[in-house]
């Protein structure tokens, strides 16, 4: 009896003076099950997105190329990424085309989910068809349109004589950029039509009803009613297309490679470049404030979100 | 853009008419909107008709008109050429490989995490947990793509596997976030009479909880299939070996010498597409039903 009280007051003692355990006690209370599903989950996480971030966060103030021995310059980096030109035009070039591709894809998302919504016939082979894109690569619809862009449009607007697409956009400087936001938007906008028909499913009919009995025409039902009932899907659509049109790379590399010159070179592009021109260190001060910005485009859609009273 | 000014106008026009089928007379079909919904559907049909007509002609028969003509007599011999030029059959195990292992571990990793999380909610060191996975919303890959490259190689996972881990890792975020919300739905009623049956967590879990999961678990299956087969940023930059690259990624090495012959180019195009398109029509009910659910909450 007195062998086994023993033992478990030892039991205790080692628990107490372990501090492995007492480390154990105070973060997880729970039963062991429960911590070995989430752990693994969190573990690799911090091993292979976390570390890697803060790891490219401390390089950015070394002059690091991308192997070899490196030293601390403070933020040289991040002073001469702002100055270079490269740099900033790549930014010019990302905010403009995720800017004027959000507007398109919403836009043009917003008229077809109602569309598709509406009484119309073979409803369920439309919808299937408007939806399509969205599983297609990018990079390969981009193959697929450098081709119908370059060499079938120029054919045919000669033939018409429509002057403005009788010579290749994709290789017309000004102009290039137009052609990646059709074909970024041809693949996008499949996606935010279904969050937008989501949206348009939740009214309910009554407020219609109320409405035409009231005498509101079309126009103004979709001014003061839809589209403020949308309101918060439109928050989300912004959310995530913007995002992703920021991220925007295979469709650049598919239809331009970047060009004419780097008249499309996307930020994602340049930072990438990076690891091939020895600029490692250079760009991850790039892609720092790349973060920077995102984050705070994302806690501004964010916060009009939350205002407007919707939740992610 | 030439979308935005054919349906910006009638956008509005059948909001009232939409509501009126739900009512016990029913409404009349609105033929004009159909008639301009079939119009707009071209700039999505006509693109896919043009890959089709292309990768069946001969460069002939391309050279002669604008490439909108109806191939004629039609060039299978194309995808033959396409299959062997591009190793086809190696590519596609590679594409088929990452997105195996993504979709697998998407759904186990997230899950599991997610109904550990959800179920322990009262203690905040799982609150917290919760909020750090979230963190991975808001980094784009561009920003880590540089240290994981190096990270992945010094590992020795730049190979389909780690593209595959990687995958699996940009979107727990997302994928718990789905679990979670869908797991708060399930009454914890159930988990409670399977303990008192004798069940420990690992069965609860297995018998009880993953088989209520499913719909969800579908949901995020054919994103991660999806994502996965899609992707060129990722595999292109962590792959070491060309050997080794998926689809998207084998269709950019060969870009510069497909350009002598358009024809071959568009049947591998086509071979590249054509698994997303079957998987989304055969399964549609669910990506759409998925992405709704996942967006109102």
């Amino acid at each position: 009896m007195t062998a086994t009280a023993l033992r478990s007051q030892r039991t205790a003692d080692r628990a107490r003076r372990n501090p492995l355990l007492m480390v154990k006690n105070v973060l997880f209370p729970v039963a062991p099950t429960y911590l070995l599903m989430v752990i693994p989950a969190i573990v690799l996480f911090t091993f292979f997105i976390v570390y890697p971030a803060v790891q490219g966060a401390l390089w950015s103030f070394t002059n690091f190329v991308g192997y070899g021995s490196s030293k601390f310059i403070g933020i040289a980096n991040y002073k001469a990424a702002l100055a270079d030109p490269t740099i900033r035009d790549s930014y010019g070039f990302t905010l403009l085309f995720a800017v004027t591709a959000c507007i398109v894809t919403n836009a043009v998302a917003m008229a077809l989910a109602i569309a598709l919504n509406a009484k119309i016939k073979w409803r369920t082979g439309f919808r299937t068809i408007f939806f399509m894109p969205m599983v297609l690569s990018g990079l390969i619809v981009s193959y697929i349109f450098t081709f119908i862009i370059g060499t079938s449009v120029p054919i045919i607007a000669g033939a018409i004589h429509f002057a403005p697409l009788e010579s290749d956009i994709l290789a017309n400087q000004h102009l290039a950029w137009l052609g990646i936001v059709f074909v970024a938007s041809w693949v996008a906008i499949p996606g935010a039509i279904i969050i937008y028909l989501a949206g348009l499913v939740s009214i309910p009919s009554e407020v219609y009803e109320a409405a035409s009995i009231d005498g509101a025409g079309a126009w103004k039902q979709f001014q003061r009613m839809t589209f403020p009932l949308l309101f918060p899907f439109f928050i989300i659509n912004t959310i995530l297309t913007f995002k992703a049109f920021l991220n925007v790379y295979d469709i650049c590399v598919g239809l331009t490679g970047g060009g004419p010159g780097t008249a499309t070179t996307s930020v994602a592009q340049t930072i990438f470049n990076g690891f091939f021109n020895g600029d490692y260190a250079y760009q991850m001060a790039n892609a720092v404030i790349f973060f920077l910005i995102t984050l705070l485009f994302a806690l501004f859609q964010l916060s009009v979100l939350r205002r407007r009273g919707g939740s992610l | 853009m030439a979308t935005q000014v054919t349906t910006a106008p009638v956008a509005a026009p059948q909001v009232g008419v939409r509501r009126r089928r739900r009512l016990p007379e029913g409404g009349r079909i609105n033929w004009g909107l159909t008639g301009i919904v079939a119009l707009v559907s071209l700039i999505i049909l006509i693109p896919l008709y043009f890959a089709i007509a292309m990768a069946l002609k001969s460069p002939a028969q391309t050279g002669a008109g604008t490439g909108f003509n109806f191939p004629w007599p039609l060039q299978w011999g194309n995808f033959r050429a396409a299959w062997d030029l591009t190793d086809f059959p190696l590519a596609f195990s590679m594409s088929l490989l990452v997105s195996v292992i993504a979709v697998a571990g998407e759904i186990l990793v997230s899950a599991l995490a997610a109904w550990s999380i959800v179920r322990n909610w009262d203690h905040w060191q799982f609150r917290a947990t919760f909020v750090y996975l979230m963190l991975a919303l808001f980094i784009p890959f561009p920003v880590v793509a540089l240290p994981q490259v190096k990270l992945t190689a010094a590992i020795g996972l730049d190979n389909p596997f780690g593209v595959a881990i990687l995958h699996i890792m940009f979107q727990l975020a997302f994928n718990v976030l789905l679990f979670s919300a869908y797991i708060r739905s399930i009454p914890v009623e159930l988990e409670e009479s399977a303990r008192i049956d004798g069940c420990t967590t690992v069965q609860t879990f297995r018998r009880v909880v993953l088989p209520l999961l499913a719909p969800i678990a579908a949901t995020v299956g054919i994103f991660a299939f999806l994502q996965s087969w899609n992707d060129f940023m990722m595999p292109q930059l962590i792959t070491a070996n060309p050997k080794w690259q998926t689809l998207p990624v084998v269709q950019y090495l060969f870009q510069d010498q497909f350009t002598t012959n358009f024809n071959v180019a568009f049947a591998s195009y086509l071979m590249a597409l054509l698994p997303t398109l079957v998987v989304f029509l055969i399964a549609q009910r669910w990506v759409v039903s998925g992405i709704m659910r996942g967006s109102i909450k």
